[in-house]
């Protein structure tokens, strides 16, 4: 997390400081610095000329709204943007498109095993003759889904378990963190061999077993971040005039947390799409015919040294350029979160 | 004739941000000769600690020094390579700044480190450089030097480890050393000692120092000669007795007048320079101060003002140079407005004869127990708070002093109710805060409200200044949104900010706005008391504050009655103006005589009566009066007996063996006060 505090003596932005302070009218404070005899001393004298403002200022001065200002600011940032397009680009290409785009996926069709593209095979056929175009689709939905499903699922649920044993602390916070710990020294992949050979994987199952490995560094960092938080003088200030421990979580702990919380959850996806492929690479994910970019990269993988290149790169590229766009998009989030840094 | 030591010559310095440079010192000319002490004073962000910084070539990354020269032993720094500016730093000039904590090498010894230049610069052997620093350790005033060698700096108090800064910087003898607002992180009796320190080493060392400083007090004891720096020039330089006979520039002038002072009249106003320090990234035209300026005329908007030699070795940058005649103080607030505050002072004070007493502290221990092992059992307890009765009255500012760890502020948050007393008693208008059921004592909260010490870290970063000054509204549930953003409007009316801070995050402000916000803020909910920490207040709002500050000359410009503690304890307690014009605790004298006053000749005149010594540990208090290891006084009783609080006048207690006036019985005691033994604090 990055803190901007008070310049210090020297700084250079202290210099530049008088711009962002000429922000504000009615400010007329002569501040030796670090006195703290000096500081605010101006109040009275200040008061006196702007008592007008006072009786004059009868309307509502509400803010613009936050949603509008968190959609500026992350529009301000044009490669968290194409990073957007991108994702809706994927949505669009993985469940409008074979509507469009009609393929069989599900018959096996020996004639036409690892054609390369042509007219009627864009991006050629699989070794079971599947059109490898319409392939493309059909896996990127598993993969968004998982991808998406998992980020979601476990950053909400770190999130939620990591503020509580943060916040509540004590004997709450040991049991809660000593969990983690052992789960934590469980290999993921012992998670998935295992329910392979107990259930047939689908989906649903899927996501929940990433997931139930992903949470827990999420609930670590959100743990550790809330203990800060919680010292702050500004959340001891909230129960100064008398705010309800959730009051305090809802408004000063949670959006506190969001800039680390946001970027951890875009990492999440990015790794759940990269572990859904490497849990299809060793064939443990749903059968076939389902399949996901990270199955093809593996069926790929398997037939480079015949030459059949489409097999491997354009579910290769789709993974990469899926999961850099997450990562800007991250970016984008954590700049709206981190108001300090924003100009304006 | 005097050797010169240091000679800059039209230094200018730009910082090459982003949006464009910053020229942070433009035309800075001045020289420092073997033996003198230079101060460089002004406001923050006048370029003061970047002349220091550029002398030291040690800018950060983006400032560069763009003009001018600066001749140290007969050669320009400005020309040299890194690897030649590396041999003279540590040898002919080095630099003490202001945290000695960030300053220092937590991970390696205090001895390493003042060894480290003689290793570096001398390729001394390390026995031979570890008894160097034995030296150095003892030079600087470090009790019990061969032990502490291998202490690690957090096991020293700020003092110490700010003598331990100064001792590696003067490890390799250099001729000139340059500190960078050296004492403002330190309570001011260790202030007044560190200052002491460096004016003995530059008499026995013959070491010239500048000395960069906001603080006019500690400028006009300590130095020889004046800058003053205002937007990047030296609009003002004169030897320092001089200067505080006559400023000649008006912005020296309300510098001064800006800064409340022990002597000065405490109900009068105090002046403040209205706007801002120009902003420094834009063309200048005139003189800088001219928009601040009473004086400014249309000449000082256009032209530059020349810099003009005076007599008495002093020049200053001015079109129309304040007067010679010193007149009286407060001379720049009007009249009228001085006349408005002492009827307004005159009738609180009649207010406050008979009024109720709204806090009511009795009795109070707060004591942190220290946890060790893996079962967390308390094996020892930080004693911060150790039975201190005081009341304060509906309407009354009380203010508390003490050196940082006296446990003052721990009191500001036991009498707010965010912490709960070992023991004893608050009272708020009768009734114990603490003793109310959860959901009542919610309500109540917004009777009582705290200040905080860094308005900064009150204030949620991710939240607007609107939403901060509504959420106490909203949290009590009182008025509809309409009503609520209809008082975050007065509020904002009544601090003196705009109604568009309302849409601003906290970072955009000043430190002096946030403060203001801060005020606001405490003000939503119209409390009965606020307690401030060390937060100085000009207008009352007509409530009741508890004002906790380490600053003696502002408490005593704030407050009706003071309260001084020592390291847990109160020692004394009286009306204002009575402890500090008759203080009967040795501390409270101790502790006035540490305030630097911006008067050359009483500063220099009190040389060396200061408190000496640092604060003992609060885990294991010095029996019987807990100042006596410090006390001038001290007598064998003083370690044996508490000292129980005798009374001095109306309203004025202390706790002292050998206070420094004859108690009387026949006057009242200050309210509150418990007099006689001190009740041992029984447990909860």
């Amino acid at each position: 997390m990055t803190t901007t505090g008070e310049p210090r003596q020297g700084d250079p932005t202290e210099a530049a400081g008088p711009a962002t302070r000429a922000m504000v009218e009615g400010d007329s404070q002569s501040e030796p610095s670090g006195a703290p005899g000096g500081n605010g001393t101006a109040i009275g004298g200040e008061l006196l000329r702007d008592e007008h403002l006072a009786t004059r200022d009868a309307e509502v001065v509400e803010p613009t709204s936050w949603l509008r200002l968190a959609a500026t600011t992350f529009a301000e940032n044009r490669l968290a943007l194409v990073g957007l397009g991108v994702i809706v680009f994927m949505v669009l290409f993985s469940f409008v498109g074979p509507l469009i785009y009609h393929t069989n996926q599900v018959a096996t069709n020996l004639i036409d095993e690892n054609l390369s593209p042509s007219a009627a095979h864009l991006l050629g056929t699989s070794p079971e003759g599947r059109d490898e175009l319409g392939r493309l689709m059909v896996g990127g939905q598993s993969t968004i889904e998982v991808g998406l499903g998992v980020g979601l699922l476990s950053t909400l649920f770190g999130l939620v378990y990591g503020a509580l044993a943060g916040y509540v602390g004590g004997v709450v916070d040991a049991v809660l963190m000593r969990i983690v710990d052992a789960m934590l020294s469980i290999p993921y992949l012992f998670f998935v061999v295992l329910l392979a050979a107990l259930i047939r994987p689908n989906l649903l199952v899927v996501i929940l077993v990433l997931s139930a490995v992903s949470w827990l560094s999420t609930a670590r960092l959100v743990r550790g971040e809330t203990l800060s938080l919680r010292e702050r003088d500004y959340v001891v200030a909230a129960k100064g005039f008398g705010s309800r421990a959730r009051e305090i979580v809802r408004r000063h702990v949670t959006p506190n947390l969001l800039g680390v919380v946001v970027v951890n959850g875009t990492l999440t996806v990015a790794n759940a799409i990269l572990a859904f492929a490497s849990i299809t690479y060793l064939g443990l994910g749903p059968p076939p015919p389902a399949t996901s970019w990270g199955n093809m990269l593996s069926t790929g993988i398997n037939n480079l040294f015949d030459g059949y290149w489409w097999q491997l790169w354009p579910a290769a590229f789709l993974i990469v350029v899926t999961v850099l766009a997450i990562n800007v998009i991250g970016d984008g989030l954590a700049d709206v979160v981190e108001v300090r840094l924003q100009k304006r | 004739m005097t050797e010169r030591v240091l000679e800059v010559e039209h230094l200018v310095t730009e910082f090459r941000l982003r949006s464009g440079p910053v020229r942070a010192v433009d035309d800075v000319s001045f020289h420092v000769d073997a033996g003198e002490c230079v101060g460089l004073v002004g406001e923050s962000g006048c370029g003061k600690s970047t002349t220091g910084l550029s002398i030291m070539r040690l800018l950060p990354q983006v400032g560069h020094i763009v003009g001018g020269r600066i001749v140290l032993g007969g050669r320009d720094l400005v020309g040299l390579s890194e690897e030649e500016m590396r041999r003279v730093r540590g040898r002919e000039v080095a630099m003490v700044f202001q945290d000695p904590m960030t300053s220092l090498n937590p991970t390696m010894t205090i001895g390493r480190q003042v060894a480290e230049p003689l290793r570096i610069h001398e390729r001394m052997p390390k026995e031979q450089a570890r008894e160097r620093a034995l030296e150095l350790l003892r030079l600087v005033g470090i009790p019990n030097p061969a032990e502490r060698l291998d202490d690690y700096p957090h096991q020293l108090s700020g003092g110490l480890r700010q003598r331990v800064v100064i001792a590696t910087a003067l490890a390799a003898q250099p001729k000139l050393l340059i500190a960078d607002e050296p004492t403002t992180a330190l309570d001011v009796t260790i202030q007044a000692q560190i200052l002491d320190l460096l004016d003995e080493l530059r008499e026995s060392l013959g070491m010239a120092l500048v000395l960069i400083t906001h603080d006019m007090g500690v400028i006009a004891g300590r130095t020889d000669r004046v800058m003053v720096m205002y937007a990047g020039k030296i609009v003002e330089g004169a030897p320092t007795v001089e200067l505080f006979r006559h400023m000649r520039h008006p912005y020296a002038e309300a510098l001064l007048e800006s800064i409340p002072q022990l002597d000065q009249d405490a109900d009068a106003p105090l002046y403040s320079i209205p706007g801002h320090p120009p902003d420094l990234s834009e063309p200048q035209v005139g003189c800088r101060f001219a928009p601040r300026c009473r004086y400014a005329t249309q000449e000082c908007s256009t032209t530059e003002p020349p810099v003009v030699e005076e007599e008495g070795n002093r020049f200053v940058a001015c079109y129309h140079p304040v007067g010679e005649s010193q007149g009286s103080r407060r001379h720049m607030v009007d009249q009228e407005q001085t006349l408005r505050w002492h009827a307004a002072a005159t009738a609180r004070r009649a207010a406050l004869e008979g009024a109720p007493l709204l806090v009511e502290v009795e009795h109070l221990v707060k004591e942190f127990p220290i946890r060790r092992g893996i079962l967390q059992r308390a094996k020892d307890s930080v004693k911060a708070v150790s039975d201190v009765s005081f009341a304060i009255r509906q309407g009354e500012t009380f203010g508390l002093a003490g050196e940082s760890g006296c446990g003052k502020s721990t009191i500001g948050r036991l009498v707010v109710a965010l912490d709960r007393p070992t023991s004893g008693r608050i009272r708020l208008g009768g009734q114990e805060l603490l003793r109310l059921g959860s959901a009542e004592l919610r309500r109540r909260r917004r009777d009582v409200q705290l200040m905080f010490q860094d308005p900064y870290a009150s204030l949620d970063p991710r939240m607007r200044v609107g939403s901060i000054l509504r959420e106490p509204l909203l949290v009590q549930g009182i008025g509809d949104r309409r009503a609520q953003w209809q008082a975050v409007a007065r509020l904002l009316g009544e601090v003196g900010l705009s109604r568009k801070a309302t849409g601003l995050y906290p970072h955009e402000f000043s430190g002096g706005q946030r403060q203001r916000i801060g005020l606001a803020r405490a003000l939503t909910l119209e409390p009965r008391l606020v307690v401030a920490d060390e937060q100085a207040l000009q207008e009352r709002h007509g409530l009741t504050y508890l004002v906790i500050s380490h600053d003696l000359a502002v408490l005593r410009y704030l407050s009706d009655t003071i309260g001084v503690m020592y390291l847990g304890k109160l020692v004394e307690v009286g009306p204002a103006g009575r402890v500090y014009d008759a203080p009967a605790h040795p501390y409270t004298r101790g502790l006035i005589g540490s305030i630097p006053i911006p008067d050359p000749s009483r500063e220099r005149s009190k040389r060396g009566g200061g408190i000496r010594g640092e604060l003992p540990s609060p885990v294991h208090p010095p029996s019987g009066c807990r100042f006596r290891t410090r006390c001038p006084l001290a007598e064998p009783i003083c370690a044996e007996q508490e000292p129980p609080m005798q009374v001095f006048g109306p309203g004025h207690a202390a706790a002292c063996h050998f206070p420094l006036q004859t108690p009387t019985t026949d006057a009242p005691a200050p309210p509150g006060v418990v007099l006689g033994q001190p009740r041992e604090p029984e447990p909860v």
